[in-house]
């Protein structure tokens, strides 16, 4: 029964992703004048689809394994940096106290109560100003302290049980020697769930790196992929195989995260 | 505590808080900032920003005397914001589906790890083809839906010709102003139960310590029990972290999708605030009035989360 109720969930889940990979295999040439049209089952599968991405972006000057290496280096490098700094901000909001810590943090919660869409280009005459235009470091540096990763890392921190720490403190061990000895280790769940986000919010990022990029060397997967939808009629077939190979890292960096969610902490054994 | 401990511990929560809060002074406090500057100036983004007080917010928010009637200065924006808040109708199911859907992949079961992937997937294909795939889930002659409906209708007609004398049809789901906004929540629904809030709440249920459990079953508690007085108020930072994030989100959101699925449509029905800032700032030039717009929305999501914090100080439990 449960198994029944989970498939039929599963079945619309999968249908987005299913008609990508068919039209991704689908006859270019009936390149559907509308995508609404396509047969569940194609009659020839055109698995060149998958080559002519290469060389459709080679025609426009970009590479499709330098689009694949820029994305992976700026989303690896960004999310080792939210959850680096984020994770020791939260811990100073969760568990030690001074002075305007309530101030402090409710400053992180009201600026994200502000639209992007109104900051975009403030931080885009600061990337400017600081000659980071076309380089990693505007791509990478300034989505790292988003306060969004602090927020959520405080809320875990603040349910994780204080007796392991008190114990640890009463043994000696200093803040720091907790915060990465006790809080962290415990916190691995949301640590993957951070990783993620972070990781998912730069591998899918479009209208930043568009900005902030000028040369074919530097831009993303993303930007890359609109060179499939710039006629009357957007090439599906690429463009959808092109969107099949971008996906698949974000599908692995999920299935690697999920193992943490495995069962639930314990006391025991390590308050002995 | 001893004062020179007390010092330690600021100094401390200092070096903790450094590296993130100056990336946080430059990168946020500062783009915030002149955002609200800007919220007082004409410009239109070429040429400098010309100061001209609080004209924008008269333009946004001020009525005026017009035969006798209270008109508003800018009837869009309040059609706009009435849709941000009737699309955001759909939070608290997603939130709760969301909670649900985690707890019943929370256990050792086969499968396990397909489900989750298979739940967060319309999370992570590339944004447009899922997109696409609701524009064909919706359409209102070939789509999946109205092909059943449509079936149905023809079906009951022939058996029941008393009661159906004409054979009914599907809507036009996208097309039509009573349709547009249910069909953009039942598909906001669909995409994001399993989505970054099924993880946050899978998450959350890891830090509930097994022990609770064991001892409330030698006591006899319920599934229902176990999960009101021990998982409910045990996950609650995560549960204010969602409600606050939805929120933000609800507010901000919307463009993306309507532009894909109605281009605003019909009759503006699916535009939303962030859509209308997008555009003002945008496609007409107008960052000021556009920063107005958006500083007006930073207040009322402010006010609504003052509000919250205070009410959920009282019913969040932290360890």
């Amino acid at each position: 029964m449960l198994h029944l109720s989970l498939m039929a969930g599963s079945f619309l889940m999968l249908l987005p992703f299913l008609w990508m990979f068919i039209t991704s295999v689908s006859n270019p040439a009936s390149a559907f004048s509308s995508p609404e049209h396509f047969h569940w089952i194609p009659h020839t599968w055109y698995w060149s689809n998958y080559t002519d991405v290469f060389r459709r972006l080679s025609a426009n000057g970009m590479s499709f394994w330098l689009l694949y290496w820029n994305s992976l280096f700026v989303a690896i490098a960004g999310t080792f940096g939210q959850v680096l700094t984020s994770s020791m901000a939260a811990y100073a909001f969760a568990r030690l106290r001074f002075p305007g810590r309530e101030p402090l943090f409710f400053g992180y919660l009201a600026t994200m109560m502000v639209p992007g869409s109104v900051t975009l280009i403030p931080v885009f005459i600061l990337m400017r100003d600081f000659h980071w235009i076309n380089t990693y470091y505007a791509l990478v540096i300034p989505g790292i302290f988003s306060p969004f990763g602090t927020f959520m890392l405080r809320q875990f921190f603040m349910s994780l049980p204080r007796e392991l720490e008190e114990a640890a403190r009463i043994d000696g061990a200093s803040l720091v020697g907790i915060y990465w000895r006790i809080t962290l280790p415990l916190s691995k769940p949301a640590i993957a769930t951070l990783t993620t986000f972070t990781f998912l919010g730069y591998w899918v990022s479009f209208l930043w790196p568009l900005i902030v990029t000028v040369s074919p060397q530097m831009r993303t997967l993303p930007i890359g992929l609109t060179v499939f939808m710039q006629r009357y009629t957007a090439d599906y077939s690429q463009w959808m195989a092109a969107s099949v190979m971008a996906t698949v890292p974000m599908i692995l960096v999920f299935i690697f995260n999920q193992r943490y969610f495995v069962e639930g902490i314990k006391l025991s054994g390590i308050k002995g | 505590m001893k004062i020179s401990e007390r010092k330690a511990e600021a100094l401390v929560a200092l070096l903790f808080l450094l590296p993130n809060f100056v990336g946080f002074l430059f990168f946020t406090s500062v783009p915030v900032l002149a955002s609200l500057y800007f919220s007082f100036t004409h410009w239109d983004l070429f040429h400098r920003p010309q100061f001209v007080g609080l004209q924008n917010f008269i333009s946004l928010l001020g009525f005026s005397h017009q035969g006798g009637k209270l008109v508003a200065n800018d009837p869009f924006f309040w059609q706009y914001l009435y849709n941000t808040v009737f699309l955001m109708i759909g939070i608290p199911f997603t939130i709760a589906g969301s909670l649900v859907l985690a707890i019943t992949l929370n256990r050792k079961m086969r499968g396990v790890v397909l489900y989750r992937t298979i739940y967060f997937l319309p999370t992570i294909t590339a944004g447009v083809a899922v997109l696409i795939v609701w524009k064909w889930l919706y359409n209102t002659d070939i789509g999946l839906f109205n092909v059943i409906i449509d079936d149905l209708g023809i079906w009951l007609h022939i058996h029941l010709p008393s009661l159906f004398p004409v054979a009914f049809t599907g809507p036009d789901w996208l097309g039509r102003v009573e349709w547009a906004k249910p069909s953009l929540i039942i598909m906001g629904f669909m995409m994001s139960v399993g989505g970054g809030n099924m993880i946050l709440y899978l998450a959350a249920l890891q830090g509930v310590p097994r022990e609770l459990y064991e001892a409330a079953n030698l006591d006899g508690a319920s599934g229902w029990q176990q999960f009101r007085h021990i998982t409910w108020p045990l996950i609650s930072p995560t549960t204010f972290f969602i409600g606050i994030m939805s929120l933000i989100s609800g507010f901000q959101g919307g463009f993306v999708t309507s532009y894909v699925m109605t281009q605003g449509g019909p009759a503006g029905s699916t535009t939303t605030i962030e859509y209308y800032i997008f555009n003002k700032g945008f496609t007409m030039f107008n960052m000021g009035y556009a920063s107005a717009i958006a500083w007006f929305l930073f207040l009322v999501i402010l006010v609504i989360t003052l509000l919250t914090y205070r009410y959920g100080g009282r019913t969040v439990t932290y360890a």
